[in-house]
């Protein structure tokens, strides 16, 4: 599905809080379609950016556009066209499954029969039918991540920004998970994801390195492998990461 | 507007799976009346006092006896002589004695004067002030009724508790427990409710989603207002029905007023909120910051006037107190809005500053 139409384009971002420089003149676009990695150390800048992206946040200066909006002039149309799943969890504890799903569908302005429909594929394509009145907090975490994940695409969002959407999830659970990242990919949603797990760089079309607030490196997987002569992501990252503190 | 009214829906179903607080916010109101309306009383009714008579004529029997019929005082003992006073009131048991000087009748119908002592055991001031003040009143009545023309004139005073004769202490608990309660439901349930969705990582799936932060704000207040008030409605109905404090003033009046200062709570849950991102911080903030205040500098319990100048500036900065005011004057007094327009005023103007700065804190955490 990828292209060469770019969805988000992003020149000379800088944000700054006080003194510290969080992202350091960023320059990079994504192209319709396709998974887009955004990697880095805790503290490397990433969520700043995603956070610019999504609206959450005001860049310093620079210019953003997302999915052909600007942020600054345009955020409610970007909103539309957005979904967003954070590291932390982003469901309600104390409302049932479906209620999750209603609501979330709710504020993105579906109809009352869309919604019943929508909810009833979800929750069949996530084996969830007999968990609809369960109470998020007595359904597993694996269940949780992936209803989180679906719920956030449920408007069927041009971009879904993904901020480290398998923090602290056991490995099977992230494989589960990308198979649903390739699925929404295949559907034609850009995905957006931000990690700090190398192998899950793997998974993605293209990649971009953050080190220390600025973009180190970027390129498809198979690329930044021969470029930098190592056998894979993890060593790509260490070898960026060690050029950069010997500099 | 559906999208507002699936996230009001939302909010409700929070307030109504939490069984615990729900009780705590419909079970408040009727305990904190009870408590404050029984045990907590400043009525006093059977105190013990002792009398001395040197005089022991028919003018000291009929004052004794018309003290002891009050209903207020049941005679502890008779005292023989004046050295007693001190070791009776050392035993605790008695709280006020009545001194006749010697020839009281003989002396108040030559001279027009007699000498009566009234001594109050000040180990609790505000007790010993009410008796002596009921026992001064029994007395000049009596005086006042044999007062005839023989005697020169003399002038006697008077005295009536306006807008509450029985000086009945729910009259003030009821203003004060309504401007406490409302408070503590608005401002800690709002913020706490607000504080929670920035813990779970909610907030930031809303502020990415197409409603307004406006609205969402809206949205999580909303049921709070509606609960607030119906609690309001509780503790007046109490008020009224289960310890008969009078409304005499305009009802729909007195319900605008309260819906005012409940949207002034409630602005300051928000900009509470938008301070911090803990629940734990928000609670500590409301209780800390908002109830003591309101118990100790609002006037409710200790009068304003009395205070040093440092704490009657305080005082003023206290939002509950304009509330407490207005509400006294509307039910007690019967006063309408010309009298409490101030008072509305400033209330109003707390709201917007609240609103104002939570404005301001939020645009520059989106910075």
């Amino acid at each position: 599905m990828t292209n060469n139409e770019n969805i988000i384009t992003v020149k000379d971002l800088v944000k700054k809080f006080g003194h510290f420089v969080a992202n350091d003149h960023l320059n990079f676009e994504v192209r319709k379609g396709e998974i887009f990695g955004f990697l880095g150390a805790n503290g490397a800048g990433k969520t700043t950016a995603i956070r610019i992206l999504c609206g959450l946040s005001y860049p310093t200066s620079g210019e953003v556009k997302v999915g052909g909006f600007d942020i600054y002039t345009q955020r409610n149309q970007i909103k539309r066209n957005i979904g967003y799943m954070s590291q932390k969890f982003s469901l309600y504890d104390d409302l049932t499954v479906y209620e999750n799903i209603r609501f979330y569908a709710g504020i993105y302005g579906l109809g009352r029969k869309e919604i019943t429909i929508k909810a009833a594929m979800l929750m069949k394509r996530l084996d969830l039918e007999s968990a609809k009145d369960k109470l998020i907090r007595d359904i597993p975490q694996g269940w949780k991540q992936k209803l989180a994940f679906s719920v956030a695409i449920i408007h069927d969002p041009k971009i879904v920004f993904l901020d480290e959407p398998t923090g602290g999830v056991d490995p099977i659970i992230r494989r589960q998970f990308w198979n649903l990242i390739y699925e929404a990919a295949r559907d034609g949603i850009t995905v957006f994801v931000t990690t700090h797990y190398m192998d899950e760089a793997e998974y993605c079309d293209r990649v971009t390195i953050m080190v220390d607030g600025k973009i180190a490196a970027l390129d498809t997987p198979s690329a930044l492998k021969k470029t930098y002569s190592a056998t894979n992501m993890n060593e790509v990252f260490l070898k960026l990461a060690r050029a950069t503190m010997v500099a | 507007m559906k999208r507002f009214t699936g996230f009001v829906i939302k909010e409700f179903f929070h307030i109504f799976r939490d069984y615990r607080t729900l009780l705590i916010l419909f079970g408040m109101p009727a305990v904190q009346l009870l408590l404050f309306g029984y045990v907590i009383t400043n009525e006093i009714k059977d105190a013990r006092i002792a009398i001395y008579d040197a005089s022991k004529d028919e003018v000291t029997r009929k004052i004794s006896e018309k003290i002891l019929s009050s209903g207020y005082f049941i005679l502890e003992k008779n005292l023989k002589n004046y050295s007693e006073i001190g070791p009776t009131f050392r035993e605790g048991k008695t709280k006020l004695v009545i001194v006749f000087g010697s020839n009281f009748a003989e002396r108040l119908q030559r001279e027009g004067k007699a000498e009566l002592q009234i001594l109050g055991d000040a180990s609790d001031p505000n007790t010993a002030n009410i008796l002596v003040n009921y026992a001064s009143g029994i007395i000049n009545n009596y005086l006042l009724s044999i007062n005839t023309e023989k005697v020169p004139m003399r002038i006697i005073p008077e005295v009536r508790m306006q807008y509450n004769p029985g000086l009945k202490g729910v009259f003030m608990f009821v203003p004060g427990i309504m401007a406490m309660l409302l408070m503590l439901i608005s401002a800690l349930m709002t913020s706490l409710s607000i504080t929670r969705e920035k813990e779970l990582g909610t907030m930031e799936l809303l502020l990415v989603s197409p409603l307004r932060p406006i609205q969402i704000i809206i949205g999580k207040v909303i049921p709070y207002v509606v609960l607030a008030f119906i609690d309001a409605c509780i503790i007046l109905g109490m008020g009224k029905f289960v310890f008969g404090v009078p409304i005499q003033g305009n009802i729909v009046l007195l319900l605008a007023e309260s819906l005012l200062y409940i949207t002034m709570a409630l602005s300051l849950g928000i900009l509470i909120s938008s301070i911090t991102n803990s629940q734990q911080i928000a609670m500590t903030v409301s209780l800390v910051a908002l109830m003591l205040p309101t118990i100790l500098l609002s006037g409710f319990i200790f009068p304003v006037e009395n205070m040093p100048i440092i704490l009657q500036v305080l005082c003023h900065l206290m939002p509950p107190k304009y509330f407490i005011t207005i509400i006294k004057d509307i039910m007690l007094k019967g006063n309408g809005f010309i009298y409490v327009w101030k008072e509305t005023l400033i209330l109003a103007l707390f709201a917007v500053a609240f609103i104002m700065m939570s404005i301001k804190k939020f645009k520059i955490r989106l910075a």
